[in-house]
């Protein structure tokens, strides 16, 4: 294996380095640099410190926009995967044990194929679905319902309170269908002896679900909540489509994307556009170490 | 429509837990409890099955009708199939040209991502040298960092390469947004490969390159196959990078930009029904697709969270 080794080595590596380094790494690495200058694109970059940073503090849009994550980072991953455990509870272990085995109700296969589809869409693609689902006449799937029925129609997106909810809303409805295939798998892997052998001591399903798959599954729900947690601080698509006029009604859905993209590309602040990627940055890291280190658990061996 | 309402309780709230420990009650008791379950359960999945249907096929049928039908008539069949709808999308809204610039980009920078990817993944499973480890970290690094925080010198880069409003610019940030988890991933998958097979094809005096893809790819095929479809199913629905690196050139959108740009439009215009056509044009391709590949796409999506 010896001869001709680095030749070969490193012309494999070169393009996908080279690329990676031009258009990620240099990209990153330069973001905290502007992010320390007032660069408005036409004449060079002052050095201007942490003045963009004490600016943020000031500036209620951004606040809005970290409050805005800190209900997605809540609401998001409790419901979905809340939602998730029980549907793949049922879909795998809900139905009747036949000779030890245990099966899931009747059309498991369907309702997983149903599901997950969603998932497959663009989230830029059922924003714009969800826009007509959520007119605010009698064109909207909703309210023409509602208002067939003599109601008045809701407005889901004009209501600054129920606004944000509206767009969680969708974005649990995207995400269940992976999660009841992820825990899905995950519930697979736990041997059926243990459930044979809960049962024979009397266990219920209730119990089993608490006392047996729950805590089996931690690992899985671990890795879901790190991943709804990264979808929670991005959310730029689905509010940039969905939302009016790009996190509004007056920034009650505003998210940390859409103000970096704005004071980017509408107002060519690219200074503190990069000021709020890094504090967005410094966000996302903060949540990870804290997840990873909150959920640490002896993991169960089986 | 929210979710959390439209469910009926979840199983902590279901009712009596009537399991004695007496034989004949006990498995009365837990017959009836079965039985109850799989009832409720039955209820919640088909109420998720049709919530999630349902504004898909709202959406076909809403594509057939014209304006006065969608406002005066939104749960009826359309009255007649107008497939004009269509072809108002396809044509005059340009969904067709937006769809074709997808599939191109697409099939580029998914082709180049998996080329790459497994290369660079394949050298660094395989291969020691000097510098391994730390490009290995460097590439899996990219992992935790948001887009959105490069997003700013990354215009610039791409503008100062010349490629701003290009399909090679896009590709081009694609591939290397990709290489990440496609090289993090396949570089575990070369790892348990046995040696035998490569060592066999070195004493018959085959080169490295003629290894990598004649002898290693094959091998690899299902990871492969995993990592492709999360990249295409990933690229597929990028928005962001597009509307970036595309903004001034409106003949170069990608589809997710252009549905999301007639969305605005179809306001003022008042053409719903041909965005529902829009919409159903960007919708039907994926559900033919998921229902030839389902389980494929099923294992490709879960794929990275699984390990």
């Amino acid at each position: 294996m010896r001869h001709g080794k680095y030749p070969f080595v490193i012309g494999f590596l070169f393009v996908p380095v080279t690329l990676y380094v031009v258009f990620v790494i240099a990209p990153y690495a330069q973001a905290f640099q502007i992010s320390m200058t007032n660069w408005r694109g036409l004449s060079a970059p002052q050095w201007v410190g942490f003045e963009n940073f004490r600016r943020l503090l000031d500036d209620t849009n951004f606040w809005k926009a970290v409050q805005h994550h800190g209900v997605l980072l809540l609401a998001l991953p409790l419901i979905t995967i809340a939602i998730a455990l029980f549907f793949s509870f049922l879909l795998n272990v809900g139905g009747k044990s036949s000779g030890g085995q245990r099966q899931g109700v009747w059309g498991s296969k369907f309702y997983r194929v149903v599901f997950f589809f969603p998932q497959v869409l663009a989230v830029a693609i059922i924003a714009v679905l969800f826009q007509m689902v959520y007119r605010p006449n009698e064109s909207g799937l909703i309210n023409g319902v509602l208002m067939k029925l003599g109601f008045d129609p809701v407005l889901f997106l004009v209501r600054p309170n129920l606004a944000l909810w509206s767009i969680i809303a969708v974005l649990v409805w995207q995400a269940v269908g992976f999660y009841v295939v992820l825990f899905s798998a995950g519930m697979a892997s736990i041997p059926g002896e243990i459930y044979e052998a809960a049962e024979v001591d009397g266990a219920s399903r209730v119990t089993l679900f608490f006392r047996v798959t729950l805590p089996l599954l931690w690992d899985t729900l671990q890795v879901a909540w790190v991943y709804l947690g990264i979808a929670a601080f991005d959310a730029f698509a689905i509010v940039s489509v969905l939302s009016v006029d790009g996190g509004g009604p007056d920034g009650a859905t505003t998210v940390l994307a859409m103000e970096i993209y704005r004071n980017a590309f509408v107002y060519s602040k690219y200074g503190y556009a990069s000021a709020m990627g890094v504090a967005l940055f410094f966000l996302t890291l903060t949540f990870a170490a804290l997840t990873l280190r909150l959920t640490k658990r002896e993991s169960v061996e089986y | 429509m929210n979710p959390q309402t439209t469910l009926p309780p979840t199983p902590a709230a279901l009712p009596p837990k009537t399991v004695k420990p007496g034989a004949a009650g006990g498995r009365g008791g837990r017959r009836s409890e079965v039985r109850l379950l799989a009832n409720l359960g039955h209820v919640a999945l088909a109420v998720w099955a049709v919530i999630v249907i349902v504004p898909i096929l709202w959406t076909f049928l809403a594509s057939f009708k014209d304006t006065t039908e969608i406002f005066s008539s939104p749960w009826t069949l359309p009255a007649e199939l107008r497939f004009e709808n269509y072809a108002r999308a396809w044509n005059k809204a340009n969904v067709g040209r937006y769809f074709l610039n997808s599939v191109i980009v697409v099939a580029c920078s998914t082709f180049g991502t998996m080329l790459l990817g497994s290369m660079a993944a394949y050298v660094l499973a395989r291969y020691k040298f000097w510098g391994n480890r730390a490009i290995y970290y460097l590439f899996v690094s990219g992992l935790a960092f948001p887009v959105f925080l490069a997003l700013v010198p990354l215009f610039f880069v791409v503008k100062n390469l010349g490629l701003l409003d290009t399909h090679t610019g896009v590709v081009l940030v694609y591939i290397a947004y990709s290489l990440p988890f496609t090289v993090f991933f396949l570089a575990a998958f070369f790892r348990t490969l046995p040696s035998s097979v490569a060592e066999a094809g070195m004493i018959d005096g085959c080169s490295h390159t003629r290894l990598f893809f004649q002898v290693m790819m094959p091998m690899a095929k299902p990871g492969l196959i995993s990592v492709g479809i999360f990249n295409i199913i990933g690229q597929w629905g990028q928005y962001q990078l597009p509307l970036v690196l595309l903004s001034n050139a409106k003949d170069k959108w990608v589809l997710t930009q252009g549905i999301a740009d007639i969305s605005v439009n179809a306001g003022y215009e008042a053409d719903w029904s041909g965005l529902f056509a829009a919409l159903t044009i960007a919708i039907l391709p994926m559900i033919v697709v998921y229902a030839i590949f389902q389980r494929q796409i099923q294992s490709g999506l879960t794929s990275g969270a699984v390990k």
